[in-house]
């Protein structure tokens, strides 16, 4: 759970977990690389832990805070085929995205 | 018609008809024609579309009223212009055609400008140099051997070089102010949710604000008149009142309270820029400016705090890239009639789609973020931002801006510090408080390094107070004549 005495390197199977829940298919070079570059950054980064933050709420948004609601009004959005337009495969006329199959 | 002329005076000229819209537009197209190969500020030129949008301004009834009447405006290639292509400058959107514009680029035509192309920046936004572009690095016109800034970099290379008195940037930890800086020009953060980002493509939302880049003080002050305000379709942006952002120009610095970080300022930056801010200093002084020794303890923090918060947002934000709807999708592999599974297709479109320094961030924010590392990392950031906020808050009650080097350094070169991102990062010292504190920010030109490159000097403000900012920046540009030194072009 805590962050100190991590290992400021990472080992090739927990790159490749993370990859694997970014969804990126790295290759080894990459995984070789983002090893080193990732601890070098991480090892940087924990000197936040040396910060006293007892007490202290996280900031998560600096918005000033206003009236979240809108009317619930339909209004004009985009027309199927707009939404459709920029997609690598779609079928137009069922109005469909298409995806490579999902259970082997 | 002077290719530096500012937004005003083409504003001006063609107000009053001594100009017209296309003969403006037309002088900027061959310029950026003349220059665009050797500097790559532009991703696309819009020249047809862009002639037909000075057309239309020329035959508008209200010309002489409008803010931007004729005024040629670069758009950074990550907000979305309708009909044409919207890259982010990565190969994932490469032939992406938003079917809608960003609330910033309809306001900035409803105001009578003409969008002459879609500048060049770092990939999603993410870099200090405009070199994770997918389409190359963009030049600094005063040296085209070394970088413009990022990750607006391209926005700031077509004002420096003359194509546009106007471009707009995003900014989510300096990408307006650096560049800007290292170009010699102004560059303005509005506060957060001053500013619609509604079409912006999301690198970090809690820190992303779209702000202009111009030549001079007084013409930021225009463009934001005509780009702050509510939009009810960004949930973030907010519904305080705009303030007439030119009139408040021209007061003098006599009363005005400038803090100074002093041991935030001193650490690591390049003596000739440390000379200039020290210099810049005295100007307000002797313009009747009071300085006041302030302390940020938590902002020498501010590097770590932005690159974890940061990448987590990115992580997530960039999470809908996944070759379905919209962007490039991966071949299978094995040839004709193969297929991937889906999976498969997700993780070799997003390896194949993205560059290597959006991928270095999606994997680090995916880790801060993930089950165990939440509370040390991200948690944890998220704490240290609200000590940095109360710094500043705390600043604020007895001083009216803070003052700081905008980059610790003057232009690095081109290739020089692409190997180690962490070094890289540390370009940001200065600017990325601003973005986690939420508060507007602007870069004005204070100098130049014996080699002839820009420096910049940045103001912080209130929140929501641009006004006093502005003025504040006025002051001492008109005690200063650095905006009208130009860069010498080959070929110009």
């Amino acid at each position: 759970m805590l962050a100190f005495g991590m290992p400021a390197t990472f080992s090739k199977a927990q790159i490749e977990a993370i990859a694997a829940l970014a969804h990126l298919r790295l290759d080894e070079g990459e995984i070789e690389l983002y090893a080193k570059q990732l601890g070098d950054i991480l090892e940087y980064a924990n000197q936040v832990q040396n910060i006293d933050t007892t007490g202290v709420p996280p900031t998560a948004s600096v918005a000033i805070k206003h009236e979240a609601d809108r009317a619930d009004v339909v209004h004009q959005s985009l027309d199927r085929a707009s939404a459709l337009a920029n997609a690598p495969d779609a079928s137009m006329d069922a109005g469909l995205f298409k995806v490579p199959r999902v259970i082997g | 018609m002077n290719p530096f002329a500012t937004l005003r005076e083409v504003r001006d000229a063609v107000q009053h008809g001594t100009r017209s819209a296309v003969e403006v537009c037309t002088e900027a197209l061959a310029r950026i024609e003349a220059h665009n190969p050797q500097l790559n500020a532009f991703n696309t030129v819009t020249r047809d579309e862009a002639l037909a949008q000075a057309r239309a301004v020329d035959a508008r009834a209200d010309r002489r009223s409008l803010p931007l009447a004729g005024v040629p405006v670069a758009v950074k290639d990550n907000l979305c212009t309708r009909g044409i292509r919207t890259t982010a400058s990565s190969r994932i959107l490469e032939r992406f055609v938003p079917p809608y514009d960003a609330t910033v680029v309809a306001r900035l035509q409803a105001a009578g400008a003409v969008v002459v192309g879609k500048a060049n920046c770092d990939e999603f936004a993410m870099g200090s140099s405009n070199e994770n572009s997918a389409f190359g690095p963009a030049r600094n016109p005063w040296a085209t051997d070394r970088i413009p800034g990022g990750s607006s970099g391209g926005s700031a290379v077509a004002v420096a070089a003359g194509m546009s008195p106007l471009a707009l940037g995003s900014d989510t930890g300096g990408s307006i102010r650096q560049p800007a800086a290292l170009c010699g020009l102004v560059g303005l953060k509005p506060t957060y949710g001053r500013v619609s980002r509604y079409g912006l493509l999301a690198f970090a939302s809690s820190l992303d604000q779209v702000g202009p880049f111009t030549r001079t003080v007084e013409d930021a002050a225009i463009a934001l008149s005509v780009l702050a305000g509510h939009d009810p379709a960004d949930a973030t942006s907010a519904p305080e009142p705009v303030a007439d952002y030119v009139a408040a120009l021209g007061r003098s610095a006599t009363g005005l309270r400038i803090g100074v970080p002093r041991t935030l300022v001193h650490q690591g930056v390049d003596e000739e820029v440390a000379r200039a801010f020290d210099e810049a200093l005295e100007v307000y002084v002797r313009a009747g400016a009071t300085l006041v020794d302030i302390e940020l303890p938590s902002a020498s923090a501010a590097i770590p705090v932005y690159y974890l918060v940061a990448t987590a947002e990115a992580s997530s934000n960039l999470a809908r890239y996944d070759g379905v709807r919209y962007g490039f999708r991966a071949k299978a592999e094995g040839g004709p009639g193969a297929q991937d599974d889906l999976r498969t297709m997700y993780g070799r479109t997003r390896d194949e789609g993205f560059g290597a320094e959006v991928k270095r961030r999606i994997m680090l924010g995916t880790y801060v973020l993930s089950a165990g590392y939440y509370d040390a990392y991200y948690l944890k950031a998220q704490q240290v931002r609200t000590l940095i906020r109360r710094d500043y808050e705390h600043a604020f009650e007895s001083v009216d801006v803070v003052a700081m080097p905008t980059s610790p350094t003057p232009a690095f070169r081109i290739g020089e510090r692409v190997a180690d991102p962490l070094q890289m990062y540390l370009a940001d010292i200065f600017t990325v408080s601003a973005n986690l504190a939420g508060l507007p920010a602007i870069s004005i030109p204070c100098g130049f390094t014996s080699g002839s490159l820009p420096i910049g000097l940045q103001l912080t403000g209130r929140v929501f107070d641009e006004s006093t900012l502005l003025a504040a920046a006025h002051a001492y540009e008109r005690e200063t004549s650095w905006t009208s030194r130009v860069p010498v072009l080959s070929n110009s």
